[in-house]
């Protein structure tokens, strides 16, 4: 051994200047107006997300009340930037997202102390409870929360430097990625510190790190009052990126979005919920725009993701890389090729079913009974888009048995392949 | 006097109804370690299949059917779901039930509409039960708490007396020595999950109508729920009764009265010209986060609930 490794390894150097990299260079390739607010509605998300997973992924604690900081975090950087509107206080813009943290750490050291003594399902419903106890008093005090049309603010005050004012969405956009930037190399990094192992083996074995001499509590204590700096950040961010803070910001709906987001990308990677924060946002936005039937779909896909996927996607590359790099991933694609069929069967099916279903429920609204695809329009009154749908789905998720055994028959071979090279 | 009579027995009947949805829950989590997220949507779906049987049949026959509904499907779930999803653990199992109260509450307005449904209390149980001074105590308030102890007491009684309630008992504490013994102990965990959402279910026809039946009622009441569960003591049957009674009766009391911190100065003869916002909060509008206040205040200082055995 050579004593302590470099900080700046290949693997992290290209990690990042790559994440570097696409979110200086994302605003360049798409310039369009919808896409840019699609990517400072990721960025914000992303630094959520990692905060989350700080808990989730790190500490093993499953919360569903991480919005109440973000919420914090959010109006704290709205009436700090009110403030300096005002002129009551001279504070850069561009560093007001700080104020947001403040107020997230604040309340972690707060809430951390009275919910952090058990962690797994008794640490969820508490969570859960703290989460309803602050949205519910949000409609309490309206001069913090701005009761029911919320706090809002303008983010451009005084004449700006060298012309940054945060006027255009572009400078915001910048604004957000260099945030989102700094947040995510100082989670990673606390990752790598003594208090983040710690916390990896608090989440494994919290017996055993108490026999060497760690406090669980306390250091549970640690990562829910950081997770809620940073998701404070997160909030300061969207307080800046949408000039208004409602209720919404600290509700059990928020709490919900960065759980998914957190899971579905990966809650045991570390990039996994940035891969989630884009995943999640992009499907809000795009999918949200085609169908009204979204958010069963998103119900849907979560749903698929716990049962089959439970590393979330972040797992799933894993796999493969790991195939891939044993030169194995060749294997898997004839498998591969076979499921193609049947998944787009028993895909086309279901969303086929799920629109017929909303096209029966909206008649009345809008008029229209019909279902219209490129090509082709199906009548939800009549019988055969139904029962071709539901066939679809049937033949489908039969085909994908048969195929399923192929492909974990596959995986079965590389596993023991990787076991054996990993014993040689 | 009046008021104080007629608010008690309204918080007892909220309390009881509250009781029939945590038992369900303590009985689960206690024996599968599984935090049902699900159990409000099992309450809601309840109220609405029992909305569109008695469009049909009638209420009493819908007191019966969407409770069975309700049960069978808790039991698919269980068999299909939750147990596919313990493989991979607790959080998974946890996030699974999470998952699903997403899709019925999509489901529930993909069928029934966002709008409330007019699920109206029969006709036979319109009306006052008894006159108390000069404020009358509906029927229906009488009948819910009727239906409640009856089936607290079917549930007492089916837990401590029959067979099949001591394998349940026996299961909470010894699966492993359950299963050894010849019982089918994953079929008494998919019996328990379905009887538990049964009885939410029953939970939501009598209460679906006395309240108001909207997508939003699982939402509203889950929460409420889990805090019962941790005032009272996870996993613990009579902690989870004394702490829905207390909940009930103290929300009922609080939303009856508008009294403030101010007010109760005035009355002691202070004058207070400008007092802050928190000392001007009535009791009503305390009401909503009072649930959450009593579980911090449990969880400090007495962080097993009210009869919990082990610490939470």
């Amino acid at each position: 051994m050579s004593g302590v490794p470099p900080v700046l390894n290949r693997r992290r150097l290209l990690g990042f200047g790559g994440f570097l990299l696409v979110i200086a260079a994302a605003p360049l390739v798409v310039s369009h107006g919808y896409a840019l607010s699609l990517f400072c509605q990721i960025g914000v998300m992303t630094v959520f997300a990692l905060s989350y997973n700080m808990l989730l992924g790190q500490t093993g604690l499953l919360s569903f009340g991480h919005a109440v900081y973000f919420g914090m975090g959010a109006l704290g950087t709205i009436h700090a930037l009110n403030a300096v509107s005002a002129g009551a206080r001279w504070f850069p813009v561009t560093l007001l997202p700080l104020a947001g943290g403040a107020a997230g750490l604040l309340l972690g050291l707060v809430l951390g102390a009275v919910t952090v003594r058990r962690a797994g399902t008794t640490f969820a419903m508490i969570s859960l409870g703290i989460g309803e106890m602050v949205a519910a008093s949000s409609l309490m005090f309206p001069a913090v929360f701005g009761g029911e049309g919320g706090v809002s603010g303008n983010r451009v005050t005084g004449q700006g430097w060298f012309g940054v004012t945060y006027g255009p969405q572009l400078q915001v956009y910048y604004l957000i990625a260099g945030w989102a930037f700094v947040a995510t190399v100082a989670m990673y990094a606390l990752t790598q510190t003594p208090l983040g192992r710690v916390a990896n083996a608090v989440r494994d074995n919290p017996e055993r790190a108490q026999f060497l001499g760690y406090n669980p509590q306390r250091v549970r204590f640690l990562m829910v009052a950081l997770g809620g700096f940073f998701a404070g950040i997160a909030g300061g961010l969207s307080a800046l990126n949408y000039e208004i803070v409602t209720a919404e910001a600290l509700s059990a709906h928020t709490s919900g979005a960065v759980l998914l987001m957190a899971y579905v990308g990966g809650a045991g990677t570390f990039y996994g919920p940035i891969l989630g924060a884009a995943i999640i946002t992009v499907m809000q936005v795009v999918v949200a725009g085609i169908t009204k039937a979204w958010p069963f779909y998103f119900g849907l896909f979560f749903l698929v993701i716990v049962l089959y996927a439970p590393g979330g996607v972040a797992g799933v590359l894993q796999l493969h890389l790991r195939a891939r790099r044993a030169g194995m991933l060749r294997r898997l694609a004839p498998a591969y090729l076979a499921g193609a069929g049947p998944v787009a069967l028993l895909v086309g099916g279901t969303v086929t079913l799920v629109e017929l279903a909303y096209a029966v429920v909206n008649r009345v609204e809008e008029g229209t009974a019909r279902l219209r695809l490129p090509g082709l329009v199906l009548d939800s009154r009549t019988a055969p888009p139904w029962i071709g749908a539901a066939a679809a789905v049937l033949v489908g998720a039969l085909l994908l048995r048969v195929v399923w055994k192929r492909i974990s028959g596959r995986w079965a071979e590389i596993h023991a392949a990787l076991a054996a090279e990993g014993r040689s | 006097m009046e008021f104080l009579l007629i608010t008690l027995l309204n918080g007892v009947t909220y309390g009881l109804l509250l009781f029939m949805l945590s038992s369900g829950l303590t009985l689960i989590f206690s024996m599968m370690g599984i935090l049902n997220f699900a159990h409000a949507s099992f309450y809601m779906l309840g109220a609405y299949l029992a909305f569109q049987v008695g469009a049909r049949l009638g209420f009493w026959p819908a007191l019966l059917v969407a409770p069975l509904l309700v049960g069978a499907l808790g039991a698919a779930v269980e068999r299909l779901g939750v147990r596919k999803a313990h493989r991979f653990g607790h959080v998974a199992e946890l996030l699974f039930t999470f998952g699903l109260s997403f899709l019925v509450e999509e489901l529930v307005q993909l069928v029934w509409g966002k709008a409330a449904v007019d699920y109206r209390v029969p006709p036979s149980l319109d009306g006052a039960a008894f006159t108390l001074f000069r404020t009358s105590f509906p029927l229906y308030k009488g009948f819910m708490m009727a239906v409640s102890l009856a089936m607290l007491l079917g549930l007492y009684l089916a837990i401590t007396r029959t067979r099949v309630g001591l394998v349940i008992r026996a299961s909470l504490t010894r699966p492993e020595m359950v299963q050894a013994l010849g019982h089918d102990v994953p079929r008494v965990f998919t019996l328990v999950f379905g009887s538990g959402a049964a009885l939410a279910a029953l939970a939501g026809v009598i209460a679906g109508n006395a309240y108001v039946t909207e997508p939003g009622m699982a939402a509203a009441m889950g929460p409420i729920v889990f805090v019962v569960v941790v005032v009272g003591g996870l996993g613990s049957l009579g902690g989870a009764f004394l702490a829905s009674l207390l909940i009930g009766v103290l929300q009922t009391f609080m939303v009856a009265s508008d009294f403030s911190v101010v007010d109760l100065a005035r009355r002691l003869g202070l004058g207070v010209p400008d007092a802050p916002a928190l000392a001007r909060l009535s009791l009503t509008q305390l009401a909503p986060i009072m649930p959450y206040l009593l579980m911090v205040a449990v969880l400090i200082f007495r962080p097993r609930g009210l009869m919990g055995a082990r610490e939470t």
